[in-house]
């Protein structure tokens, strides 16, 4: 077994334990429940609306090198500076040598899952930056030395109570539990920040090839300081992330906003086409733009599971999710949980060391229902399944099939194996749930169901 | 070979099999209509009333949800009122703009110290100030949300840094949805876009703690828009 | 009763049901011979192979499978008492033997295959079958049937003809955590999502959780009985067939 199963299973034993974390999560996702719902309401069709994203998305994601090529000809045009990143080290690397290049030393940032991909703060900071995440929730959990709950709620899993403890702690400043007064102790914290930062770091949501333009999403407004205010800005952007459109952000703003947190639109949607313009009064001198690839063309490769390219980090799969709910995001062990993480940590980080993720799903589907852009998310889990077993099968699982199928074929076992259940039932509940139950797995938190001497087929065999 | 090459290749390379389209059951034969898939986004997203005084009442709907203050004037002499009760109730003492017919007429109307923006500031400056007066490119009925840009409102930073955003529009600014919103942007500037277009749906919010809705986050508190 | 359209009909009993809760597949038959078809049942066919499948050997998953499809080549309709099984010969046997000789079977099959409850509304056109159960009770969707299937108005409109019988519905519309293998691969957290639901079934105040996937109430009767609860679990064709 892997280090990464055992490490996962461990973890999840332990959450699913934990009945304050389960009740934690069902109350936060509880009123996000309500509001998605509304949202969705209100859209004419929402089910229209997803087929025409998905789409988008298609022609987005498999006319990538066009599309890509046009939107970085239109970035270079208005003076932004492109980079291009094969790995994650590499973008490491461009971003601390941009950094040294501006002789900058402290760096804010808003909120990137890409940067959490490639430990770009562990990068900086190794090199001796100073790096404040600006995200109230990634703030908090920076603060905590931990990394997202949940892509888009990061800091989920706290109670106020363990906020106030920990601003008291770190910050020496709590005046009491109230999400009011800390969010401004933070806001406060965060202002001279702003202010005094060399370089502004941010993610993207989406690339528009047409115009050239980055688009981030937000709620708080610190993306938009931190693209206002610091003499550099660097933006961090998966290659995946294009739309072929500028008129494409209307539909993909107000899914994303409904499907990620119930909003009809997240308050701050921002199009960035350059750094400062000639007559412009602010906006960062230099624009570096770093787009990253890290194993997202082996996703492309896979044209089966291409689709989850589509992905828009909505967090709307994790949200629905019954085994997200149950186990934590940080159960995972990797940057992007959850369905879709499942889904694509196979093919960023290899099939064998993360297959238990596609495993560790009852495939109900509740995921692939909420997507925004219908990436196919349980049956990719189960295509990895497929590809995990092919690629490298268990010795022992594989064997039990071969028998299970030998019975199966052949009525007289199959018969046979009913008539010894029913036999050895009483022994089997002499061992119940103990190390000698072979069926330990179920019977150590469930009955089994009493086996009737009769079963369907003698039944229809005797009734005839 | 440069990386943009190695990664260009890569992605050539495997976009040699096709994928198969969405819905199509897994069938690659299935063909893409002739238009952009999100051409007839208006008829899924949420419907929008089609008079004016319909969509006046859905953006002024929308932005009382979204905790934004919204008033409609009938003349220049009521803004003028609004915005000296505005600046007396919030007891503003110095607040930040930009040159702009409308804003002009609100610094003049409020008569407070102003840091303008159009030939550089100093950022300290405009953090103390109270409040930023901006115009914009659009109000949306669909969202009850406004749209400015780095040209034309001020700069990147004036409708985010100060406490209170408050923005001077006109009736003729209004647009029924984001399809139309995004039209009139392209028709207006293409190819020569503002460095920032900004998408401002209510005042700056928070929900990191316990999901609990906090306004104010980093941005403004206050939202104010006043449309003539 | 409705002898026009007098129709032979295959009935697939899943492992479970045959092994396990035979009421369940001794209801359908009563019903299906009362509508007037008559019933036929391959005793050749064990399993419809998806517990290989699943867990990703679909190569063992097809030596049972394939099998399956020749003794169901020339059944007028086939129909399952779980939307489990019925979405693995529906949806998931045209994939599994996609590019294989029995492609094209495994696509007619597929066509004539239904789900129980399904069956009788949207196929048979038939709610009201007399059936009399005076109890509380509450339903949940099997999220095979529910999802791969899209099945959630045919077993609802056929318990609302039911006699006497209080409909409440689950608060919370999510998987029982049985999952099949799932269940013993990660007992823990399987075990966590079945509690979840437990719980939800118990503020309905219900005295039944009706399914129409046995093998979801498997799961959830296995953790009621071990918690001690007194809800109580039962397929939705053992309700209709209450007289």
């Amino acid at each position: 077994m892997s280090s990464f199963v055992s490490q996962f299973k461990t973890l999840a034993g332990e959450k699913t334990r934990d009945l304050r974390h389960r009740q934690v999560i069902r109350t936060a996702l509880r009123s996000y429940e309500v509001v998605r719902d509304k949202r969705k309401a209100a859209f004419q069709s929402w089910e229209f609306a997803r087929q025409a994203a998905a789409e988008t998305k298609w022609e987005a994601v498999n006319h990538l090198d066009t599309h890509l090529e046009a939107l970085v000809a239109k970035l270079e045009a208005r003076g932004t500076k492109v980079h291009w990143a094969s790995t994650g080290a590499q973008a490491c690397a461009i971003i601390a040598q941009i950094l040294r290049d501006q002789k900058a030393h402290s760096i804010i940032k808003s909120k990137a899952m890409t940067s959490e991909e490639i430990h770009l703060n562990h990068a900086l900071e190794q090199e001796g930056f100073t790096v404040v995440e600006s995200d109230l929730g990634e703030f908090i959990v920076q603060l905590r030395h931990e990394p997202p709950y949940h892509i888009v709620f990061p800091s989920m899993h706290l109670t106020r109570g363990e906020i106030q403890d920990l601003f008291q702690k770190e910050l020496g400043d709590a005046p009491s539990d109230s999400p009011e007064e800390l969010t401004m102790v933070a806001r406060r914290v965060m202002r001279q920040k702003y202010l005094t930062a060399d370089v502004g770091f941010t993610g993207a949501n989406f690339a528009i090839a047409e115009t050239g333009m980055i688009s981030i999403t937000e709620n708080e407004g610190n993306a938009r300081l931190t693209a206002a205010l610091p003499k550099t800005m660097i933006t961090l952007l998966g290659i995946e992330k294009i739309l072929p459109r500028f008129a494409d952000l209307a539909l993909f703003l107000p899914m994303l906003a409904t499907a990620g947190a119930g909003q009809p639109m997240t308050c701050y949607n921002t199009m960035y086409s350059g750094p400062r313009q000639p007559g412009e009064c602010d906006g960062p001198e230099a624009w570096h733009v770093v787009l990253l690839d890290n194993r997202r063309t082996e996703l492309l490769a896979d044209a089966e599971q291409r689709d989850a390219l589509h992905c828009i980090r909505c967090g709307a799969c994790l949200n629905v999710c019954p085994i997200f709910r149950n186990v934590g995001g940080h159960t995972y062990g990797t940057t992007y949980s959850g369905p879709v993480g499942s889904v694509i940590t196979p093919h960023l980080r290899g099939l064998q060391d993360w297959k238990h993720l596609s495993n560790a799903s009852s495939l109900c589907g509740a995921c692939t229902e909420a997507c925004p852009v219908k990436i196919d998310l349980h049956h990719h889990l189960l295509q990895n399944r497929r590809n995990a077993s092919v690629s490298e099968p268990a010795f022992f699982e594989r064997l039990a099939y071969k028998l299970f199928s030998i019975v199966a074929n052949e009525p007289k076992f199959w018969s046979l194996a009913k008539k010894l259940g029913w036999l050895t039932q009483p022994l089997q509940k002499a061992v119940k749930g103990s190390a000698l139950d072979p069926a330990k797995a179920w019977t150590k938190t469930r009955d089994l169901p009493p086996m009737p001497k009769e079963s369907f087929k003698d039944w229809w065999r005797n009734r005839k | 070979m440069s990386e943009r090459e190695k990664i260009l290749g890569r992605i050539r390379e495997a976009l040699k099999v096709k994928a198969p389209r969405p819905g199509s059951h897994g069938d690659p034969l299935v063909q893409a209509a002739a238009e952009p898939p999100v051409s007839h986004a208006r008829d899924w997203l949420p419907s929008v009333g089609a008079s004016v005084e319909e969509q006046f009442a859905m953006f002024a709907r929308n932005a009382a949800d979204l905790k934004a203050e919204f008033q409609l004037f009938a003349g220049r002499d009521e803004l003028r009122a609004a915005l000296v009760s505005l600046c007396a109730a919030e007891k503003w003492r110095r607040i930040a703009s930009h040159g702009g017919e409308l804003t002009d007429f609100a610094c003049q109307a409020i008569g407070l110290p102003v840091t303008l923006t159009d030939r550089g500031y100093d950022v300290q400056a405009m953090e103390k100030c109270d409040a930023g007066i901006t115009e914009c490119d659009a109000l949306i009925a669909q969202t009850g949300g406004v749209v400015v840009n780095s040209r034309g409102a001020g700069g990147r930073a004036l409708s985010v840094l100060p406490p209170h955003h408050v923005v001077i529009a006109r009736r003729e600014q209004l647009v029924a949805d984001l399809p139309a919103a995004f039209a009139r942007l392209q028709s207006k500037y293409a190819p020569d876009f503002p460095s920032m277009i900004s998408f401002i749906t209510g005042p700056s919010r928070t929900g990191d703690i316990e999901r609990i809705l906090v306004l104010g986050a980093h941005g403004p508190k206050k939202l104010t828009i006043l449309c003539l | 009763m409705f002898r026009r359209n007098r129709m032979t009909i295959t009935l697939f009993i899943p492992c479970f049901i045959d092994a396990l809760f035979p009421r369940a597949g001794i209801s359908m038959v009563e019903i299906l011979e009362r509508l007037g078809h008559s019933v036929v049942c391959p005793e050749a066919i064990a399993c419809c192979g998806q517990p290989p499948f699943n867990s990703g050997y679909w190569e063992e998953a097809r030596t049972i499978a394939g099998p399956v499809l020749e003794k169901l080549a020339d059944a007028e309709a086939v129909v399952i008492g779980s939307g489990s099984c019925g979405a693995m010969l529906k949806n998931f046997y045209p994939e599994l033997f996609a590019n294989t000789p029995q492609a094209e079977l495994a696509k007619k099959v597929s066509a004539r295959t239904w789900e129980f409850s399904d069956f009788l509304v949207s196929k048979l056109g038939v709610t009201d079958l007399g059936a009399k159960f005076p109890h509380k009770v509450t339903f949940h969707d099997g999220c095979h049937g529910l999802r791969e299937l899209g099945i959630k108005a045919a077993p609802r409109a056929l318990l609302g003809k039911v006699r006497g019988l209080e409909f409440v519905e689950l608060m919370e519309e999510s998987c029982c955590g049985f999952g099949g293998t799932f269940s013993a691969k990660f007992p823990m957290i399987s075990t966590a999502m079945g509690e979840v639901k437990c719980a939800a079934a118990a503020e309905t105040g219900a005295d039944y959780i009706i399914s129409n996937d046995s093998s979801c109430l498997m799961h959830i009767q296995g953790l009621l009985s071990r918690q001690g609860s007194p809800i109580k679990t039962i397929h939705l064709a053992e309700v209709l067939n209450q007289q």
